[in-house]
């Protein structure tokens, strides 16, 4: 491998973790806020994407007819970025709602066990209805490709595309939680929830919170994946959903900046040992995490935690 | 006295039960019965659709001619919704009760491999259309086909790149989980290299996955001149893409898996300037396929596929067989099949000992978001 297969290594590694960082994002706050696994978290992700897909498909270029195609695109990208968003954001909430709520003094596994439920029901659900269905559909490419070298390797506007949401959200986040009433709220519930409810901090709407901000991150990662990846369909998830939920778990679960450097170790890692060996890449990839894991179990940023699952 | 009524009640059923299977049995000497299978419903039903109407044009040609034999052929065609146990009732429905001489079908591997035994046991020469499973045929001495087998699209996607795209440093890229694309890779890859060109990478990915990047890069680093993609057509688009995000504006081969309306709405332009290796196309200039084309669509007012193509094939193939024969005996008519040099829609086909087919394949390309015939290339 010379400098510049290192260096285009690198960006394939840098965009695939952006992806799985918008994930794990929703994977570790709501562990941190409430200790439940979320597997239906993969689940908000397929579910923005098709609701990106369904915007495109239902307005498509004909709302802004007039406009310059410049102009036009960039509107249409704004509001799809909101509409994954907020689909991904609307389906958490229910699921929260009607799933986890109803469960939230009842013993952990019993939230777990329902959440792989909720993951199942979104996929099966999702591939029953007529209008989405269990085929592969191609994902419209509202941006015009465009290349742009260095040196001998090669970024795309998509990279540039997937790595500035991607931070840019994060940095959003971060703003959040740090300088906000709600996000010192959510410090405080992760903290200690006893606690902060003889505080009076209303527990329940700060879960409510946190379930839409996961959701919205992992909608939006929905969408940047349909756009980077232009095929999508039902089951489409599962897998990220995994890679990401072992992300946040590296990066130590409940740790915000734990996620994000998880997620980029582990697109990283990922894209060098297929590279080294695509047969047994992936395999390499989970074998760093078991030994990261193994000298460090809290993940690289989390707290040493006596009470942990 | 009771009784005696009984008996004499049970004898006259009995005494009609056993005319009526004499009658069934009956053969009618003036028609020669042929059997077909295919998935007419259940998840394959398109293929059936098309095989269906591949076989009856066939036999409408034969029968204006005069049919076969001096007799009219006569053809029922069964449906095996696409489940090896369907097919293996309609096979032995066909074989005892219709006592067909030949049975050409079924289009899905594992729905033949179900067939193809009762066939062998009976002795009723087969003939598969689509089937291209190399286990198939190996079943036994009855059993042929009328498409190429997994592999012979590798070696023809290598000597297609070595000698009319003139690459001489080839990377590959394929899914380790599914022996069809792995077949397709490892044959192009033993091929290209005989032909004295180089394998620079050869990467697999596992199936389900959406990011090739970090295999491709690794591909393009070597500077292949050509990207050899057997995936089906919804992974090939997408490698496709990350291709040509990655720089790499030579051209794709791919195999009969890229056959689809979708491989344009995934891959978009990045699959321009692709080749695949077909068994058909519509846009062959060979005088024969413009007349089937031309036929087919009078008939249904529809382009034929691959499957309608190989299905006319198929059935032309067994009658010629019968016709050489002279008679419907199975052990000369298989002795016939082997003996087959017949030019057809598909091709001028002979077979091997292994009963598949040898003949050229087509290799389509792809230009301005339309397939378009390129060549044909010989084995």
């Amino acid at each position: 491998m010379n400098l510049d297969t290192i260096l285009q290594q690198i960006f394939n590694g840098l965009q695939l973790g952006s992806i799985y960082a918008l994930i794990a994002l929703g994977y570790t706050m709501v562990y941190g806020i409430i200790r439940l696994i979320n597997f239906a978290h993969g689940d908000f992700y397929m579910i923005g994407a098709y609701a990106s897909y369904g915007l495109f498909s239902a307005i498509g270029a004909t709302l802004f007819f007039g406009l310059p195609a410049n102009q036009a695109t960039i509107i249409m990208f704004i509001i799809s970025i909101l509409g994954s968003m907020a689909a991904g954001g609307a389906i958490a909430i229910i699921a929260n709602q009607f799933a986890y709520k109803p469960l939230r003094n009842k013993p952990r596994l019993s939230a777990l066990i329902t959440a792989m439920g909720v993951s199942m029901f979104l996929e099966y659900f999702f591939s029953a209805l007529p209008v989405i269905g269990p085929s592969y559909r191609g994902f419209p490419e509202i941006i015009k490709k465009q290349l742009f070298p260095i040196g001998n390797a090669v970024i795309s506007n998509y990279f540039l595309i997937d790595v500035g949401v991607a931070v840019s959200l994060m940095i959003l986040l971060t703003l959040i939680v740090k300088y906000t009433k709600i996000g010192k709220a959510m410090r405080a519930v992760s903290l200690d929830k006893d606690a902060a409810k003889l505080m009076g901090i209303n527990i329940e709407s700060v879960i409510t919170v946190t379930f839409l901000i996961g959701g919205a991150f992992a909608g939006v990662a929905g969408l940047l994946a349909g756009l980077t990846y232009p095929r999508i369909y039902p089951y489409m998830g599962i897998l990220p959903g995994l890679k990401a939920f072992v992300a946040a778990v590296l990066g130590g679960i409940g740790n915000i900046p734990g996620a994000v450097l998880g997620s980029y170790i582990m697109g990283i890692a990922e894209t060098f040992a297929t590279a080294i060996n695509s047969l047994i890449g992936e395999g390499i990839a989970f074998a760093i995490l078991i030994i990261v894991l193994l000298v460090r179990p809290q993940g690289l940023l989390g707290e040493k935690i006596a009470d942990k699952v | 006295m009771k009784r005696t009524s009984k008996l004499i009640y049970i004898v006259s059923i009995a005494i009609l039960i056993i005319g009526l299977s004499f009658f069934g049995c009956k053969k009618q000497s003036n028609e020669i019965l042929i059997g077909g299978v295919g998935p007419v419903t259940g998840e394959a039903a398109t293929f059936g659709q098309s095989m269906k109407e591949g076989f009856e044009l066939a036999i409408e040609e034969w029968n204006q001619n005069g049919g076969v034999l001096g007799k009219q052929i006569k053809f029922i065609y069964q449906d095996d919704k696409g489940d090896p146990t369907e097919a293996a009732t309609v096979w032995t429905k066909l074989i005892t009760q219709d006592k067909v001489v030949g049975i050409v079908g079924t289009a899905m591997s594992k729905c033949s491999l179900a067939g193809a035994p009762i066939s062998q046991q009976n002795k009723v020469p087969m003939i598969t259309p689509t089937s291209t499973n190399p286990k198939v045929t190996e079943v036994g001495d009855y059993i042929f086909r009328a498409c190429f087998i997994d592999p012979f699209q590798g070696t023809v996607g290598a000597k297609f790149a070595y000698e009319n795209l003139n690459a001489r440093k080839a990377g590959v890229i394929f899914d380790v989980g599914n022996d069809y694309t792995k077949g397709l890779a490892e044959f192009f890859r033993d091929k290209f290299t005989e032909l004295g060109g180089t394998v620079v990478a050869f990467e697999a990915h596992p199936t389900g996955t959406t990011d090739f990047k970090a295999q491709l890069t690794k591909i393009i680093s070597n500077k292949p001149d050509v990207i050899y993609i057997p995936d089906y057509y919804n992974d090939a688009g997408l490698i496709a893409k990350q291709a040509r995000e990655l720089g790499f504006n030579g051209p794709l081969v791919g195999g009969d898996g890229w056959d689809s309306p979708d491989l344009f709405k995934i891959g978009g332009t990045a699959v321009e300037n692709g080749f695949f290796t077909n068994h058909f196309s519509k846009d062959d200039p060979r005088p024969i396929v413009q007349e089937f084309v031309k036929k087919y669509q009078e008939k249904y007012n529809k382009v034929p596929d691959a499957f309608a193509a190989l299905a006319y094939d198929s059935m032309y193939i067994l009658l010629d067989a019968i016709k050489r024969a002279g008679s419907t005996d199975p052990e000369k008519i298989k002795q016939a099949l082997m003996e087959t040099n017949i030019n057809v829609v598909s091709g001028l086909i002979t077979f091997d000992k292994n009963r598949n087919p040898v003949k050229p394949a087509v290799i389509i390309a792809v230009k301005n978001g339309q397939q378009v015939y390129q060549a044909t290339v010989n084995p």
